[in-house]
């Protein structure tokens, strides 16, 4: 098991958002979690990333069977956890093929691997630029400052095409994306695909899972999975919308 | 209420006799200096009472009896200054130590004809260059107490003069070196650069010091910028921890000419930079620049000025600061649009990044307006690390501290990367990362 989500519980401010999440995921398998909003999506994608706003009240994440919980964000990145940001962050000042050569070179120093100089790592990128369709402009511009809503969305794929990370979290990556853009990102997350890497795909809408078809859908309502099947639960899912689970809570209550 | 300490100058008009015994100079220098000196005593060493110096207080400078810095053999200090990053630029280059020009450390050749660059005690003994006409005029020792301090005790320096229609092709550097002793000691740098009309120049005044002892260094440069020249002009200070550094750099800009100037303040433990131009005729152009990258107990007061005297010029100026430890910056940008200066268009922006919570900057805008069809805007920002950024970069693999210096470093190059000559552009990106990576 790559990943095991036990009971977990998580707060920001007083508010206890995650309300005891059970998950485990597969070497090589992709997980969608779909769930209206505030059901807490993005709160589990963050507090699996390792963002310190959220304080783990309870339960455990254990990744390889280490304590995920208990390491630093960049750990967690040197250990294989991707999480492509709903919201991307810009930094201006710092170009965009720096930034990701200092990642992979952080990553890879971390397993013992060399450093890779400029000139290798431009070659290395180039396959994944083409794949994602970034433009060379893009590239020496700095860290998402000026892009489009699609072009972030895309240097978020292409950040993980670069980082090669054992598990990928996709944070609602599709969302104000146009179909084609989307088709992109998919073709970039669908090669990406292989039985070494697990995906994690939260997403508000059914439309992404046309192109990146998970292997499991789980259905997230105020801070608990309260349902769980194939991806046919998708389809009946976009067929009855969120309220039909939300009224199988409460009948379960 | 006194706004000046008087106090202890009898020391410094009794330097001024020696000075005078010592040292024969023309007529008019004499006079000069003899009226720089009553200037001086006239107005003593401000205290914070005074407005223009509210938030720095001079009382150590006032109270340290400096002693004039004594001659350095140029061998000690060669062997010293190959060490230093900055002091190994590929251009020509006047060196100073201690004040005085060291010929052996210097490098005038490649220079192109008719420019020249020498001591400007030199240039004052030999009769033949036009110092008088322009020394003292463009900075006033009527005013400022420190400018009027070096006037009286100017004895060294740099006179450059670029002739017109002259490109240059590499900078010129001029370096001042401090080696300071056992006892506090004083340099009074003067420099008069002269860029003839259509002409291009980049010029560059580094201060750096070989000791970590208290010194002062007194500095004042007078730029005149002929008309339709083309200035890029980099004030680097990096001098030791304890020094105080009190620079003047005054500015003269004539009909279509454009000054670009950056001022990076390393160094000092106290510091006072007061950078202004004047845009005397009309179509000018100036950008002051100034990065400040401060740690422990350092104090550093950034004063500009931007005085548009004539219509249709522009003024751009952008300060950032990097505070760290306990220290204290100060940023007061002045914007003059004088009744004649109608059609100008200026902006200045202070922006700062606390690194610590007993890090303080006080940060002034200060404009007068007599023109009513003008655009002046200004801003300024004050804020830490962006946590979502610093997140961003460390859920990339990238550590925290890597980040951190990732982030600064990018806020500083915002103004670094405006630096056109791209040799000291690089080397000052050095200079202020291994700077920041030295920070605890």
């Amino acid at each position: 098991m790559l990943l095991e989500i036990k009971n977990l519980h998580a707060k920001v401010g007083g508010n206890e958002i995650l309300k005891g999440i059970d998950l485990k995921v597969g070497l090589g398998e992709v997980h969608a979690i779909m769930g209206p909003n505030g059901s807490g999506k993005s709160t589990l994608a963050q507090v699996l990333a390792g963002r310190d706003v959220y304080a783990v009240t309870e339960g455990e994440v254990l990744y390889e069977g280490k304590n995920l919980l208990e390491m630093a964000p960049e750990d967690r990145a040197r250990e294989g956890v991707f999480m492509a940001f709903q919201y991307p962050v810009e930094i201006p000042g710092v170009s965009n093929t720096y930034f990701l050569r200092t990642a992979r070179n952080a990553i890879r120093k971390h397993h013992g691997q060399e450093e890779m100089d400029a000139m290798d790592f431009l070659t290395f990128i180039r396959e994944k630029m083409k794949l994602l369709e970034m433009d060379e402009s893009l590239m020496t511009r700095p860290v998402n400052e000026g892009f489009s809503g699609g072009e972030k969305k895309r240097n978020e794929i292409f950040q993980m095409a670069v980082l090669e990370p054992k598990l990928a979290i996709l944070d609602e990556t599709d969302s104000g994306l146009d179909i084609d853009a989307l088709k992109i990102v998919a073709r970039g997350v669908n090669a990406m695909r292989s039985k070494d890497r697990s995906m994690i795909v939260v997403t508000h809408y059914q439309r992404l899972l046309n192109y990146i078809v998970p292997d499991f859908v789980h259905v997230l309502s105020d801070g608990r999975i309260v349902k769980s099947g194939r991806k046919e639960l998708a389809l009946e899912l976009e067929q009855k919308g969120y309220g039909w689970l939300e009224g199988a809570v409460n009948a379960t209550a | 209420m006194t706004t000046a300490i008087k106090e202890n100058l009898d020391v410094y008009l009794q330097s001024f006799r020696e000075l005078e015994r010592r040292g024969k100079v023309p007529e008019w220098l004499a006079r000069i200096r003899t009226e720089a000196i009553e200037r001086f005593l006239d107005l003593g060493f401000p205290t914070p009472r005074d407005e223009e110096w509210k938030y720095t207080n001079v009382a150590s400078i006032a109270r340290t009896p400096f002693e004039p810095a004594p001659a350095v053999p140029a061998e000690r200090a060669a062997e010293r200054i190959a060490t230093h990053a900055l002091a190994q630029l590929d251009c020509p280059r006047l060196v100073f130590v201690n004040g005085k020009p060291v010929p052996e450390l210097s490098s005038l050749g490649g220079l192109e004809a008719g420019v020249k660059v020498m001591s400007l005690e030199k240039a004052v003994a030999s009769g033949t260059e036009p110092v008088e006409q322009y020394l003292a005029r463009t900075a006033d020792p009527a005013t400022h107490p420190f400018v009027a301090l070096n006037t009286a005790f100017l004895q060294d320096g740099a006179w450059v003069e670029i002739p017109k229609r002259t490109a240059l092709s590499k900078p010129i550097y001029l370096l001042y070196v401090t080696l300071p002793g056992s006892k506090p000691t004083v340099t009074y740098p003067r420099n008069v650069v002269l860029i003839g009309r259509e002409s291009q120049a980049t010029l560059i005044e580094g201060y750096l010091s070989l000791g970590d002892s208290a010194y002062l260094t007194n500095a004042v440069t007078e730029i005149i910028v002929e008309e339709n020249s083309v200035l890029e002009y980099v004030k680097l200070q990096s001098e030791s921890p304890a020094a105080f550094h009190v620079a003047t750099v005054k500015m003269q800009q004539a009909r279509n000419a454009s000054a670009h100037a950056t001022t990076v303040t390393l160094g000092a433990r106290l510091a006072r930079e007061e950078t202004a131009s004047v845009l005397d005729g009309e179509g000018g152009e100036a950008t002051l620049n100034g990065l400040y990258v401060l740690t422990g107990e350092q104090h550093v007061d950034n004063h500009t000025t931007l005085d548009h005297a004539k219509a249709h010029c522009s003024s751009r100026e952008l300060y950032k600061g990097i505070l760290e430890g306990r220290s204290t910056g100060v940023f007061n940008g002045k914007i003059i649009v004088r009744p004649d200066a109608q059609k100008t268009d200026s902006k200045q922006s202070n922006k700062n990044l606390l690194l610590s919570e007993d890090a303080t900057i006080n940060t002034k805008p200060q404009l007068e307006i007599y023109a009513d069809d003008v655009k002046c805007t200004h801003g300024a920002t004050v804020g830490q690390i962006d946590a979502e950024a610093l997140f961003y970069l460390r859920s990339r693999g990238i550590s925290q501290r890597e980040a951190r210096n990732l982030l600064t470093v990018a806020f500083a190059n915002d103004v670094l990367d405006k630096i056109k000559y791209a040799y000291l552009r690089e080397r000052l990106k050095a200079s202020v990362l291994e700077r920041l990576a030295t920070q605890p």
